[in-house]
Parts: C-alpha cells; structure tokens; sequence
C-alpha cells in the first residue's frame, strides 16, 4: 500500500555542509495494518514522512502509495493524490479562524465538494471521531485532545485510503495519548485504513502497531512485523521494548538474555532449568509485554558454575524453540 | 488675522471643519481602496516569493521567484523612504498621466495611494509571516493549490492582524493627508494650515486636533474590536504588538 523505494534526501546545513536526513530508504506497508516508524529526534522521521506525500521531494528513489507513484506525478496529479492520503501534525496544525467544522470542510473546499453535501460530510466525520457537539467551537476553545480529533478528522474528510501521522500523540498528555491512538486504531479498523506513523515513542508502536521500522541517523536498522521483530535475534528494537538494564560487574558466570514469544512465555522455563541442571539461577532483570494479543518477553539470566554445564542448559533452551543469546560467558 | 468674536466666527468655523473633515473621509476611503487591492497581493507576493515560501519558483523558476521579490522589496523601501512632500510634487506628471489633472480632493487620492501602498504591504507581510508554516503545510497535506492555500489559509488566518495593520495604515493616510493641501486638496490638514497658521486662529488648530484625534481613536477601536472578533482566540496581543512595532513611515 506504501513503498518506499531507495529514497535518498540531503539538506545544506546553515553552514553549507550537505546533511543527509535520508540514506536509501525503503520501507514497504501492507494495506490496512497500522506501521509505525521509531526514532529519536533527528533520525529522519519527519524528513521521511514528509517525502511519504511529497511535502519534501526525495533527491532520488520513489515513493508508491496505492499503487501511484507519486514521484512521476505532475504537480496537478500530485494534487489530487495527496487528497486521497491523510496526514495529521504533533502540533494539530488547524486554522485558528475556522470552527472545527470549518477545518474538516477546507479538505472538503479543496476537493471541490458541495457546500451541502460538504455540512453532511463534516458532521458524518465529526460524529465518528467523537467531537459531533463541538463542531462550532473554535480550535482556541478545545483541549489538546479535541484538537486532535479535529484534525484526524479533516484529514480522514476526503475518504483517503491513508493515513500519515506525524508524532500526532506527542504534544498530549499519557491519557488523551491513549485515547487518540485507540480512536486511530479503532477507525483503521473499521474503515480499513492503512496508517503510517512516526514516533519517538515505544509504548505508541506496542499500543497500536502491527509493523515497525527503527530508523537511526536516516537509515533504516530493522523493519518487521513487531511479533516476528521480537524474536529476531540482536534486534534493537527488542532491547528498546524490554529493556533489561546494564550488565553486573565481574565477568566469572555466563549471562543469558531469553526472549519468550506466542506459547513459551506461558511455560515455566526458568524453574525447569534450575532443576534439570542443578543450577542456581539468578534472574537480573525481566520485561514482560503484550503485543498484537500475544504476550511476550525477556529475561536475563546468571548462571554460576562451569561452563561445560551452561552449553547443556542453553541447548536445552534453545531446543523448547526459545531465543537465547548469550550476553557474557565463556559458553560459546 | 481673523476676527473671533464676529458673530459669523463659529458657524464658518463649523462649516469649515466639516467641508475639511468629509474631504479627509474621500481622501482615506480613495486611498484605502486602491492601497488594498494593491498593496494586499503586493504583500502576500512579498512573503510567498521568498526563498522557501509557497512561490518560491513561480512557473518553476527559482530566479523568477528571486527577481520578483527584489524588486517588490525594492519598490516597497524606495516608496517608504521618501518624504511624502517631495512624493507628492514629484508624483505631479503622474498623476496628471493618470488621471488627467493633479489638482484637487481626488487627484490627492494618487500620491497618497502611492505612499501607502508600500506601507501596507509591508503591514501584510509581517501579518504574513505570523502565520504558523504547519498550516501551510496542512493545506499542502489536503491537496490545496498554492492559490487556495493563499486565499483559504493564509490570508484568513493572518486577517485579524492585516485589519489591526490596516487600522495603522488608515492613521498613516490620514496624517500624509495634512500635506495635501499643497496640491490643493482641501482636507482636515489644510484648514488647520491655511486658518490656524495663516491667519492666526487657534480655535481651528484645536478643532482639528480634537477632529482628528476622535477619528484616529473611533478608527482604532474599532480595528481593534473587529481583530479581536476575528482572531478567536483567547488572547490575541502577541500580533498586534508586532505590528505596532513596525511602527509609521517616514512622513
């Protein structure tokens, strides 16, 4: 639904030195699932979502979305495709001199709609995202919340098959975060909506995402479906989604780093082992989460004693078809 | 020397004020209008021709884009950089070119259009330039022309300071007025000129203050009011301070 294909953008820094904000990028987004892309600040993300619609031009590569490709497009085609790709901003970005219908009615003026079936339209889109009562009411007069409702639902107005939200949470509180990023999965749901967004943070992807990129200095390090990601082994991205803490000091035992996904996070692994081994196993850190309904995790292990021992139990792991990597230790 | 205490002194002052008043009002109104129409696409032309601005490369020519905002820049500091006097005796052949003669209550309309016209682009570009890029960018989003985008996004949402600049521009008008008894154009200015001054009559300086002090003050309150009613926000002081700041042209 959206391809990425090779997408390279460099920028002159004030001092003339070029910047690369995207270094060959491709990313691929299936329909109707909900792909998020991680990174911190000054990664490339809004570089990148912004070449997503073309509000930045890629120096090369291209960039697809249902089956157009918006880098061959004429200025006019790309006009009329970007009505047809939603996109909400972190800072709402609605105009203060219309009411909240007024904001969702401009993506209706720009498509040339009816004034009368542009009224229809906007109350039909305000009702779904839950603002229906506030429809006069100025941007000034409603919460961080509300505000973003309005601009979900100018930029869902036009029917757009889908959706880009830049760090459209990240201005709110942790609460009204939750309840925009359900509202944006529970329409993405029921109107099978493809979304693509951009976020520094990791509890917006576990909350709402089926796929996942982790994007660092303008490349792409990982990219996945986020089960299939977890259980990758040395992904980034699960050390950032169950993070375990720094290493104990001294270097005699054998650390151990296993990650449970689907059936084997409901198994008594850890009690087993201690038993068949004979091991005293210290546990020194664990996170458990719940991704896609599914519950996963990872621990992290020591072991004391030989190693000769450490190779049985870790094959012993590995063979019940659990991800163990071994942090320190002369086991390997 | 005039005599105050004849019995014809206030009824000929009333009626001079107000002959001097309803000619000030034809000459802000003339000039107002063609100051809008020209000076408001000269502004929105100022800010979006910059370099990063919606026109940024009109018909995909950054030189053209370059060239377009220089020598508006240009017209708009040369405008505003000369004294109004020397404009206005200056501008002579052309308004007699324009509109055939440049005597009188409406050929002052021209050099004082003249004037104000830079004046208030510069008013619309600062009004302009407040405008929040997002909004820019979410009419882009939307699939707006830069067109639509000018005329749904920018400009409404800069309107609320455009008035308070234009509120401004309308007390510039009015002041440059003053002088344009020189081209024998009547007005507020030339009575407190021709009988305050010439002839010595300090109640026709005071009945010009007071005149057009309660002008510029019912003028200003009511920019104000209407700004505000436009803005919709809960404070609106951050824009206008800005253009008072800009502050008037030299006269």
């Amino acid at each position: 639904m959206i391809t990425a294909s090779h997408v390279v953008k460099t920028y002159t820094a004030p001092d003339g030195t070029p910047v690369r904000a995207l270094d060959d990028v491709s990313l691929n987004v299936d329909r109707g699932q909900i792909f998020g892309v991680l990174g911190q600040s000054g990664a490339g993300k809004s570089t990148l979502i912004r070449t997503l619609n073309l509000l930045e031009r890629p120096d090369s590569g291209t960039v697809t979305i249902n089956g157009e490709e918006l880098t061959a497009l004429s200025d006019n085609e790309l006009r009329a495709a970007r009505r047809r790709i939603g996109m909400v901003f972190q800072h709402f970005n609605l105009l203060g001199s219309r009411t909240a219908r007024g904001n969702v009615e401009l993506a209706l003026e720009v498509a040339g709609m009816a004034a009368a079936e542009r009224r229809r339209r906007s109350d039909e889109i305000l009702d779904l995202v839950g603002l229906g009562s506030r429809a006069e009411s100025y941007p000034a007069q409603l919460s961080g919340g509300q505000k973003q409702r309005v601009g979900i639902a100018r930029a869902l107005a036009a029917k757009p098959a889908v959706l880009l939200s830049d760090e459209a949470t990240s201005a709110l509180d942790p609460e009204t975060t939750a309840s925009i990023l359900d509202l944006i999965k529970g329409i993405s749901t029921e109107l099978g909506l493809t979304v693509l967004l951009i976020t520094h943070e990791m509890d917006v992807v576990k909350r709402i995402c089926d796929g996942v990129a982790l994007i660092e200095d303008g490349r792409i390090l990982e990219q996945g479906g986020l089960v299939d990601l977890v259980s990758t082994p040395g992904s980034r991205l699960a050390r950032q989604l169950f993070p375990l803490g720094p290493l104990p000091e001294g270097d005699a035992d054998t650390v151990l780093d296993i990650t449970f996904s689907g059936g084997s996070a409901d198994r008594p692994v850890i009690s087993q082992l201690a038993r068949r081994y004979d091991l005293d196993v210290s546990i020194l850190g664990a996170s458990i989460e719940h991704l896609g309904g599914k519950q996963a995790g990872r621990t992290r292990l020591e072991l004391p004693g030989p190693a000769a021992i450490h190779r049985d139990a870790i094959a012993g792991l590995r063979a019940q078809g659990l991800l163990v990597e071994v942090v320190r230790g002369g086991a390997e | 020397m005039i005599d105050m205490n004849a019995p014809q002194f206030w009824p000929e002052l009333f009626e001079v004020l107000w002959v001097g008043l309803l000619q000030t009002l034809q000459m802000v109104a003339g000039s107002l209008f063609f100051t809008i129409v020209i000076g408001l696409p000269l502004g929105v032309l100022l800010v979006t021709t910059e370099r990063g601005g919606l026109l940024e490369r009109p018909f995909g020519s950054r030189a053209l884009g370059s060239t377009i905002n220089k020598v508006i820049d240009f017209v708009v500091n040369l405008g505003r950089s000369v004294p109004f006097i020397i404009l206005m005796i200056a501008l002579i052949p052309f308004t007699r070119l324009l509109i055939g003669r440049f005597i009188g209550t409406d050929a002052a309309i021209v050099p004082l259009s003249v004037v104000a016209i830079p004046f208030f682009a510069r008013m619309v570009e600062i009004a302009l330039k407040e405008v929040d890029g997002g909004l820019i960018e979410a009419g882009q989003s939307l699939g707006a022309s830069n067109w639509q985008i000018i005329r749904k996004v920018l400009v409404p949402e800069a309107l609320s300071s455009i008035v308070l600049g234009t509120s401004t521009t309308i007390t510039s008008i009015i002041n440059f007025s003053a002088m344009a008894g020189v081209v024998a154009a009547g007005g507020l200015g030339d009575v407190a000129i021709r009988y305050g001054y010439q002839r010595y009559s300090w109640p026709h300086i005071v009945a010009v203050i007071i005149v057009l002090f309660a002008l510029v003050m019912v003028l200003q309150g009511l920019a104000s009011l209407l700004s505000r009613r436009l803005a919709h926000r809960r404070s609106g002081e951050r824009m206008s301070r800005a253009i008072q700041l800009a502050g008037g042209p030299e006269s």
